[in-house]
């Protein structure tokens, strides 16, 4: 059984997400809104990541080695200005994408193992997560014209 | 003979329930003047708060000499505000600009309006002049100009210019009362009128001191009160204001937790069941997720996050529990404060639940702050587009290019109108290099006062100031436009009973100062807007045909104008819609329980309201509203900034009933003047003791952004809150100091937090954590704070009385 790998990799997708919002926040404080949602949002990650540590403990015990290239690494730190927000945003979509399509996977696995506490993790925790991806979309859709276009 | 400084209300009329509000005509004249003498009365109404009461201006050799309230108009019922009996006086004042200024290094020189317009027509003109020049300019307007001018400027900017960024202060007083009615009942639009005063058996105020923010409405409500059956009355604010005092039950919470509040009360609703199960089933969506939400705040943990006694939140809950006629008003303490749309929606979703909207006394007044914000709202010169129309419904925003005929492309939908924080934010990076800001005065106002002096005295940012003094604003400006103001211009304005008024001109305007109108028309032509088939873009020469282009826009719209006149105005105010159909207007909206939700006329596809992600279309119409109403649920989340060790009190900032805004008119005017001429702070005695303060001791309030000093009036705001009247800038400052120079130790909002609402973006300037230092000993004398409102001392205190004497004696004269 191979569940407890992908719940290690959302969970460590999760634990890293959440360590960009705090990252990309801090290093946009000068956006009072990217930094107060990007806060929010990583307290979210991190009880996301809580949720699912049981699971992840209660799987491992049935799971072969972990295989390679398991997990991928897509954020290697912050930018400045205006184009900086804007690609620093992409990241953090990138890697709440990644989330989302996890907590699908796992929300199939779930049914697969008959396990409703997992699928009720699943279901509370995906629509956070497909909210975050709303809200960089949001947030990106405003800043892209006139960091791309009016901004020198 | 009143004296309306000592007793800003006047004398009581009392009425019950069903029947018509007394009327009680109000008057003020100056210099020994009767109406005998007064030549002519031209028709207009309040510019000094957003209640919208109607007066007449008297006119002896084309000068004003005085006002008086109209007996038969359908919101004031003859009654004037302390505010417009005396605050005309400062159209007089000699310190009006009377010629256009420009920059000449580090002073502001007169000028002609030739070289003036001149300077802003090249600059523009460089600007637009490349690939994203639209993006070059920001608009940042107010709350006080009239109707035609926020449509002219909004054709200007988005069909001439077609720039996104396009606010006006309106965000920081109305702009959760917009997004929230968005949000719960598909567009903007108030559902209630005044007269649901006269109907109700219960108020509640959330976070409104109405008394001081819209004292004739307060009237309304205290003539009821001390009629027979009267209302129950509920108050939710952390100060002792008059409403606060008068109120059954009154919910001095902790700053910050409105949301915390609301959840506890619905779930006791829910609980008890006193809502209306059928009309939930019938006209709202979203029932079973928000029991979902609210089963989470019982009363003792309600209790526990808002700091209240459990038994005054059961006391409330029974309040609006027992009520049949329920009207709510809603203002700053939710709209300026943390979760403010999330929290006001919840106002919303408790007349929904209970099935009270639409009907006589079951209103809900979702307040605007400023007297004409209304109109910004609805004419988009602000962040919504023209005609209360969604800017991601692609056929909403054809129409407009349809109008204008102009390329849809040409009107920026591509992403939602610019808010003004965010507009601040582009200037100080640099990509906005004009930025024009009509009749406000954003470096008293705006939160974090240095950084915004920053950002305007910025050499690269090209700034126009349009206004009717030199204001702290004005003196950080490329360029000065001196403007006409109230009584010198012909205008409509609509209140928040959705009631238009016309507002006329009655004298002429000081020196060359012109009609914010004109200027706008002015700039339009020398800036030569082409339409689509090289015709100008803008024809309209003055108010009147600006107002009938208007009506085309609102046509079919819920703020439909189609069948209001400028001569139907001359005799009394109208309530939008006015159509063929309803030629009377319409006094309330929803009587049916049909919403405006239907996806193809609603304002918006709704957010989420924690972090102000857009929904998608799709999403919205699956959701298959037909008419039905929103009911949003959210849970509680802490303010963005909370007391420390080292910041241990919460800062709330508001009003006196004497001023409006920065003090731009009401401090100039000696009655208003005399009454509250100098900021000060409210401090709790329980805070007071310790810190070693006392009545009248002048203290330093530091936060993490700046410092003010004030001396202390000891009253009854809630321990570990302290308040700052927010009206006070640096024109009229005891050591002098101007923008730039000297000390900057006055305006509340140099403590303030750069933080806004995800949804509505206004800005958090109720939550701000704050240290108290004692600086001098008050040598006996107390603070220079009115004894009249919300800073009234303790009982007992020995404080000589706020009077206005002989020069505020106005005549109130019942039936």
């Amino acid at each position: 059984m191979h569940l407890a790998h992908y719940l290690g990799l959302l969970h460590k997708a999760q634990e890293r997400l959440g360590d960009a919002f705090t990252e990309v926040g801090e290093a946009h404080r000068e956006e009072p809104d990217v930094f107060h949602t990007c806060e929010k949002l990583a307290a979210q990650c991190r009880g996301h990541a809580g949720k699912l540590a049981p699971f992840a403990r209660r799987y491992a015990e049935e799971a072969p080695t972990e295989p390679d290239r398991l997990h991928s690494q897509l954020f290697s730190g912050t930018r400045t200005g205006g184009l900086g927000l804007l690609r620093d945003l992409q990241d953090l979509y990138l890697m709440a994408a990644e989330c989302d399509i996890c907590w699908a996977v796992v929300g199939q696995a779930a049914y697969g193992a008959r396990d409703s506490e997992l699928l009720t993790v699943v279901k509370a925790c995906e629509q956070e997560t497909a909210m975050q991806l709303k809200w960089l979309r949001t947030r990106m859709k405003q800043a892209a014209p006139q960091a791309l276009v009016v901004a020198q | 003979m009143v004296d309306r400084i000592a007793d800003p209300w006047g004398p009581r009329t009392p009425y019950g329930p069903g029947q018509r509000w007394p009327v009680r005509v109000d008057s003020f004249l100056a210099d020994g003047h009767t109406e005998a003498d007064v030549q002519r009365w031209v028709p207009t109404a309040s510019i000094l708060h957003s209640n919208g009461d109607a007066m007449d201006i008297a006119v002896i050799d084309d000068r004003i000499v005085g006002v008086r309230g109209r007996a038969g108009d359908r919101i004031n019922h003859g009654r004037v505000d302390p505010k417009d009996l005396y605050g005309w006086q400062a159209n007089h004042s000699p310190d009006r600009l009377r010629r256009p200024l420009v920059r000449e290094g580090d002073r502001l020189v007169e000028t002609d309006w030739d070289t003036a317009m001149g300077r802003i027509v090249a600059r523009s003109k460089e600007l637009l002049d490349g690939p994203g020049g639209w993006g070059h300019f920001g608009f940042y307007t107010s709350g006080q100009l009239f109707l035609e001018e926020y449509y002219t400027l909004g054709v200007i900017g988005k069909a001439g210019l077609g720039t996104p960024h396009m606010d006006g202060n309106t965000r920081l007083c109305t702009a959760t009362a917009a997004a929230a009615m968005k949000a719960s009942f598909g567009t903007d639009g108030q559902p209630g009128s005044y007269t649901d005063v006269d109907h109700c058996d219960a108020i509640a105020l959330w976070g409104h001191n109405v008394a001081e923010t819209q004292t004739v409405l307060w009237m309304r409500m205290l003539d009821r009160r001390r009629g027979p059956n009267p209302p129950a009355m509920l108050a939710v604010d952390p100060r002792a204001t008059p409403v606060a005092r008068e109120a059954d039950v009154h919910l001095a919470l902790r700053n910050g937790t409105n949301m915390a509040l609301l959840n506890g009360l619905l779930r006791e609703l829910i609980h008890r069941g006193w809502y209306d199960e059928e009309y939930v089933r019938a006209h709202t969506l979203g029932f079973d997720e928000l029991c979902r939400v609210v089963a989470d705040y019982p009363v003792a943990k309600v209790a526990e996050i808002c700091d209240l006694p459990a038994r005054q939140i059961e006391q409330a809950a029974e309040l609006l529990g027992h009520s049949e006629r329920l009207l709510s008003t809603v203002l700053q303490g939710f709209y300026q404060s943390n979760q403010a749309t999330a929290a006001a929606c919840q106002v919303n979703n408790l007349h929904l639940i209970r099935g009270m909207i639409g009907r006589p006394g079951a209103g809900l007044y979702q307040m605007n702050g400023q007297p004409t914000a209304q109109n910004n709202r609805e004419c988009g010169a602000d962040g919504d587009l023209p005609g209360l129309r969604n800017w991601e419904n692609e056929e909403h925003v054809a129409e407009l290019a349809r109008l204008w005929n102009v390329e849809v492309d040409t009107i920026p939908h591509w992403a939602p109108p610019t808010h003004a924080m965010q507009i601040f934010r582009y200037a100080e990076q640099g990509s906005i290099k004009l930025l024009w800001i009509s009749a406000t005065n954003p470096a008293v106002s705006l939160p974090d006062l240095v950084r915004i002096r920053r950002i305007l005295a910025q050499p690269e940012l090209f700034v126009v100031v349009q206004d009717l003094f030199l204001t702290e604003t004005a003196e950080l400006a490329d360029v000065v436009l001196p403007a006409a103001t109230w009584g010198e211009k012909t205008g409509t304005f609509t209140s928040v009973d959705r009631t238009v008024h016309i507002s006329e001109k009655a004298v002429e305007p000081p020196g060359e100062a012109r009609a914010d109108l004109d200027i706008f028309l002015d700039y339009a032509r020398r800036m030569d807007f082409r339409d689509a088939d090289g015709n100008p873009l803008i024809t309209w020469t003055g108010p009147e045909e600006v107002f009938e282009a208007w009506k085309e826009c609102s046509r079919g719209r819920p703020c439909d104008y189609t069948a209001i006149t400028y001569e139907r105005l001359r005799s009394g105010g109208i309530q939008w819609p006015c159509t063929e159909e309803h030629p009377d207007g319409t006094e309330r909206l929803y009587p049916d329980g049909v919403f405006n939700t239907d996806p193809d006329y609603c304002e918006s596809y709704g957010h989420d309201l924690a972090t102000g992600a857009e929904l998608l279309p799709d999403e919205y119409r699956a959701k298959e509203p037909g008419g039905r109403a929103f009911l949003h649920a959210a849970p509680y989340q802490p303010s963005p900034e909370v007391p420390s060790e080292e910041y241990p009190l919460l800062l709330t900032t508001g009003r006196t009933v004497y001023h409006f805004h920065t003090r731009t008119k009401t401090g100039r005017a000696t009655q208003l003047v005399h009454a509250a001429p100098e900021s000060w702070v409210e401090l709790n005695p329980a805070d007071a003791g310790p810190l070693g303060v006392g009545e009248g001791d002048l203290v330093r309030i530091e936060s993490p952004r700046g410092v003010v000093r004030a001396r202390a009036r000891i009253c009854g705001v809630r321990p570990g809150v302290v308040f700052l009247p927010f009206h006070y800038g640096y024109w009229d400052a005891a050591d002098g100091a101007a923008p730039g120079q000297g000390r900057h130790d006055r305006a509340a909002n140099e403590l303030t937090i750069t933080a806004w609402d995800p949804v509505s973006k206004q800005p958090i300037f109720k939550v701000a954590a704050v240290r108290v230092v004692k600086e001098a000993d008050s040598g006996g004398r107390p603070a220079p704070a009115p004894t009249v409102g919300g800073s009234a001392p303790l009982d007992g205190a020995g404080i000589p009385a706020t009077v206005g004497g002989p020069a505020a004696e106005a005549p109130s004269r019942g039936e």
